[in-house]
């Protein structure tokens, strides 16, 4: 078990400084940002003191350690556009995105596991029909259409909730329900078929012939063993529901990292989207190590590995 | 029951009884999703003869027409000699008043559209700039097809050949390349390839190439699992004896067993790059303006909702929907029929 | 070799009477079990032999009631275990016999045991379900049959989960839980498919001090007439459906009646004769859901006759306690 978390929490090490040389790189071979801060009536000297503060004046290699260096101790620098440390404006946003997160992973499981459970053991019924096409909508529809759509009916036709924007509490339904509906279409699709296939397996069978009646064995026998697959799933899922609120919340209005990365990229604003980018992988790589954690805990095979 | 009496010849089935189970399963073909994936692709090809207007060209006067089914929205106002910007809610000059009565005269009340009656000149109505929308959906499909088969192309080559080597040599290239792959699932790709399709430029070859970023993978570790199995097959262990080349031996005799599951995840994975570039088009990192693409369509409709102009985003939306829908339906399809331990592949 | 003969007179506790059992399915109704019917006594073991796909797995899911409804159904007869008829009684009633009087160990030890649950808990839920005495003692009970069926250290092991533990190890369990709640009737299906020769060898013995200890009766399903010889007292031999022929093991193997019975014999190995290659029997089993009217046996049987084609052949006797459904037979 501790063998098992401490490779996780290396690979996660490893995740974390990838990304970081990643986004390094992909700062540099963008050109010299100093184009962008400067017009043309700048001077050489201009240029050089812009450089020095920058840090642009040493070689690369150095100028990654540097990068490291702020980034471990929380300094990314200077945001460019709103000339202020780029881990306050982070601070700042980040809460808006975690809770949009939040409500989204809750209503993916809240709507996909039970859903998933009914259709396979309702196989082939009403009910599987309407699960088989609750998810097929979610994996077909692209997130920001549907969000528009949602807004439109929802917000502009029957004004039940504000269109865009965090204001009321109501304000998080339709951006959240627009991010959680691919995955929990995705967690349907999983538990339906993990459930499936357990509910076919031996020790079913066994459970059954022990004089186990029908819902002990979905409820206690099936249900642990159909929510592995969803739940290696869910490292996959917090990591896409970082990417799925970029979009959602450039539809929504919404004020976090997502539309921050967005707003910072169209500035140029680097030091800004680097950031965001670390601090998007980092909300990654925690959720997915709890994510383990919880896995290990719900399958024996690994916590005794 | 999986134990099978020793010694008991089970015959091998008959060339009939193979054709027959091959005729049950065309049977079976889901014929919905073909037929619209049909369209799709004929739209994409023959989109300059199939598109009743040109789609990048409009007529402002034309702006915001809904489509042919729907009415126009009326209202009355009064007839003026001339109207000042702040009257424009309340009031219609009298030249505007002519064309639809030719008995109007000044402080006149006349009924008016304050937004025009569809017309089957523009069957899905037209967009903020005048633009047919049927004729921009048309051609949306041509981008949509042309990034998914170069994407598919360039991007399932690298990841094959990926797979092939990590597969083949095992050890450090394989250990390497699946962390590649973990990690690929941790950084946050749309960012980087909005990051990447800035900077470099907004070129339809940038935003392949970042598409293909994302589709490797998939490919690489499917592969993976294929040549792990393959190697250790006897038709596999005789032509090393025979001393074919690595080369000969991964692309001859191994790449051929791992096609059946290429198809099925070529398949899924079309969906997912439709998906992928009408979000880059969504969120302004699309082939540039005014090339029209499903996703900025949508986008462009965006701020016009709250005046009830849905037209404009709806239709893409619902083109990508149904292609997505459709590429999962005949996926999934092809997944039962040519390679059903593949069923828990999502 | 024990033989039939000393308990042939000892009490009947499970009876079936014309079973069968059908399913619907889109090729039309599949036959998997259509008129059998035994008897099995206190303290015996009855071996039901014959391939894949003849009805065996069919007529041991149908002894227990977990035929998957729909598309399967138990169409017609009886199942008389302990003077009670088990086929018309409510899924509540018949959950109550099943672990308690009728049990199950299932072939595949490797996949029958639950992966997230350990090994005590799932002893001990067969205990919880059907005896009411409290948490310690069902416990020490699981303790009990664990240590029946010779799992080393059960006390501590108990906290094991099934991954944790040898194929061999696995089938205990499984064989402990099928014991624990003391049934009279004990159903072997294929129990040892999957464990090497010495581990199955510990195994089936085993499964003979339990049964001479508590006066079980077994039902092994089995392809394996080695096993058959080693276990049993008696001997089914299913064909597509149906029980071709029935007896004693000594008859069986000394004098099959039935040409089927002949040549599954004659496609097993055997130490005392030599051959220069195995019989083995041309051709396949008919379709279930498309069986003719004659003997189903008929497209592969080496003296087939007219009349064989034609109709059915009745159930006659051979000897006492040894018949054949054969036209050959007289």
């Amino acid at each position: 078990m501790q063998k098992y978390l401490v490779r996780r929490f290396i690979l996660a090490l490893v995740t974390l400084l990838c990304v970081s040389l990643i986004i390094f790189i992909m700062s540099r071979v963008s050109g010299d940002p100093r184009h962008i801060y400067l017009d043309d009536y700048s001077t050489q000297e201009d240029w050089d003191r812009m450089g020095e503060v920058l840090g642009l004046d040493k070689p690369y290699y150095e100028q990654y350690g540097i990068f490291i260096k702020g980034a471990v101790r929380g300094d990314f620098g200077k945001s460019v556009r709103e000339a202020r440390p780029v881990t306050d404006v982070v601070i700042e946003r980040a809460p808006a995105t975690l809770l949009l997160g939040a409500v989204a992973f809750s209503f993916s499981i809240l709507i996909g596991v039970p859903l998933g459970i009914l259709s396979a053991v309702k196989r082939g019924t009403m009910m599987d029909n309407f699960g088989k096409f609750i998810a097929l909508i979610g994996q077909s529809a692209p997130p920001f259409w549907l969000g528009i759509m949602l807004m439109f009916f929802f917000a502009v036709k029957l004004g039940m909730v504000p269109p865009y924007g965090k204001q009321d509490w109501n304000s998080i339904i339709l951006p959240a329900v627009t991010l959680g509906w691919y995955y929990a279409a995705a967690n349907l699709r999983l538990v339906r078929s993990a459930m499936l296939d357990v509910l076919d397996s031996e020790y079913i069978k066994l459970a059954r012939a022990k004089g186990v009646n029908s819902r002990t064995i979905i409820m206690k026998h099936a249900f642990r063993n159909a929510l592995i697959p969803p739940l290696t799933f869910a490292g996959v899922t917090i990591g896409a529901l970082v990417t799925g609120s970029l979009v959602v919340e450039t539809v929504f209005a919404w004020p976090g990292l997502g539309r921050l990365a967005i707003e910072a990229l169209f500035a140029f604003d680097y030091p800004l989207l680097q950031g965001v980018v670390i601090t998007f992988t980092l909300l990654y790589v925690t959720a997915a190590f709890i994510v383990d954690v919880l896995y290990a805990y719900v399958d024996p095979r690994i916590r005794y590995a | 029951m999986a134990a099978d009496l020793s010694g008991i010849v089970v015959a091998p089935p008959t060339t009939k009884e193979r054709a027959a189970a091959v005729y049950r399963k065309i049977r079976r073909l889901p014929l919905i999703p073909v037929f619209l994936l049909s369209l799709v692709v004929i739209a994409g090809v023959f989109a300059p003869i199939l598109a009743p207007h040109d789609p990048e060209k409009g007529e402002l006067k034309e702006r915001n027409i809904p489509p042919a089914w729907s009415g126009g929205v009326k209202s009355v106002k009064i007839v003026v000699e001339r109207m000042s910007i702040n009257q424009r809610t309340t009031s219609v000059t009298l030249a505007d008043a002519l064309k639809i009565d030719p008995a109007a005269q000044i402080d006149d009340e006349i009924e008016v559209f304050s937004r025009p009656e569809g017309t089957t000149k523009f069957l899905l109505g037209t967009d903020h700039l005048g633009r047919d929308v049927l004729s921009r959906v048309i051609y949306g499909a041509r981008i949509s097809l042309l990034v998914s088969i170069v994407t598919l192309a360039v991007g399932g080559t690298i990841g094959v050949t990926m797979g092939l080597a990590a597969g083949w040599y095992g050890g450090m290239v394989d250990e390497t390349l699946m962390r590649l792959v973990d990690i690929k699932l941790a950084i946050p790709l749309i960012l980087i390839a909005l990051v990447l399709v800035i900077t470099l430029g907004q070129s339809l070859w940038i935003i392949v190439t970042v598409l293909c970023l994302f589709i490797w993978p998939r490919f690489a570790r499917q592969v993976r699992g294929e040549v792990l199995q393959l190697k250790h097959m006897d038709y596999v262990s005789l032509a090393k004896v025979s001393g074919a080349s690595t080369a000969r031996i991964l692309f001859i005799h191994i790449f051929p067993g791992t096609i059946n599951t290429l198809i099925v995840v070529a398949t899924l994975q079309v969906g997912i790059v439709i998906l992928l570039e009408s979000t880059l088009s969504f969120l302004g990192a699309g082939v540039p303006p005014p090339t029209p693409a499903w996703g900025s369509m949508v986008s462009d409709g965006r701020d016009k909702l709250a005046g009830g102009v849905w037209w404009i985003s709806t239709f893409p939306g619902v083109a990508i929907m149904v292609t997505v829908m459709s590429l999962n339906l005949f996926g999934d399809w092809l997944r039962d029929t040519l390679d059903p331990r593949l069923r828990q592949l999502e | 070799m024990v033989t039939a003969d000393t308990r042939i007179d000892t009490e009947v506790v499970l009876s079936v009477d014309d079973l069968r059992t059908h399913f619907t399915t889109r090729w039309g109704t599949v036959k998997a079990v259509d008129g059998i019917s035994f008897d099995l006594r206190r303290g015996e073991t009855l071996g039901i032999v014959g391939e894949s796909g003849c009805g065996k797995s069919v007529t041991m899911l149908s002894l227990m009631r977990l035929i998957p409804i729909p598309p399967g159904k138990i169409v017609s007869g009886s199942i008389v275990l302990d003077g009670e008829d088990i086929v018309p009684i409510s899924e509540q009633e018949m959950a109550k016999i099943r672990g308690s009087k009728i049990a199950l160990i299932i072939q595949d030890p490797m996949t029958s045991l639950n992966p997230v649950f350990s090994i005590g808990d799932q002893v001990e839920e067969a205990i919880k379900i059907h005896q009411d005495i409290p948490k310690r003692s069902i416990t020490d009970r699981a303790l009990e049959v664990l240590r029946k069926v010779n799992i080393p250290a059960a006390e501590s092991r108990v906290k094991d989960y099934p991954h944790q533990m040898s194929g061999g190890m696995r089938q205990r369990v499984v064989g402990a839980i099928g014991i624990s709640c003391q049934p009279q009737v004990l159903i072997a299906d294929e129990p040892t498919t999957s464990l090497d020769v010495t581990i199955q060898a510990q195994y089936l013995k085993l499964l003979k001090d339990i049964q001479k200890e508590s006066d079980l009766s077994i039902i092994f399903i089995t392809h394996d007439f080695g096993i058959v010889a080693k276990m049993c007292d008696r001997v089914a031999v299913m064909y597509a459906g149906r029980i071709v022929e029935h007896g004693s093991v000594r008859d069986i193997f000394n004098n099959p009646s039935h040409p089927y019975t002949e040549a599954l014999l004659a496609s097993v190995p055997r130490m005392d004769r030599v051959v220069d290659r195995l019989y083995s029997i041309e051709g396949q089993p008919p379709p279930l859901h498309d069986l003719p009217v004659g003997c189903a046996f008929a497209n592969r049987c080496p003296v087939v006759m007219d009349k064989c084609i034609e109709t059915y052949p009745e159930i006659k006797a051979v000897s006492d306690g040894h018949t054949a459904a054969c036209w050959k037979v007289e």
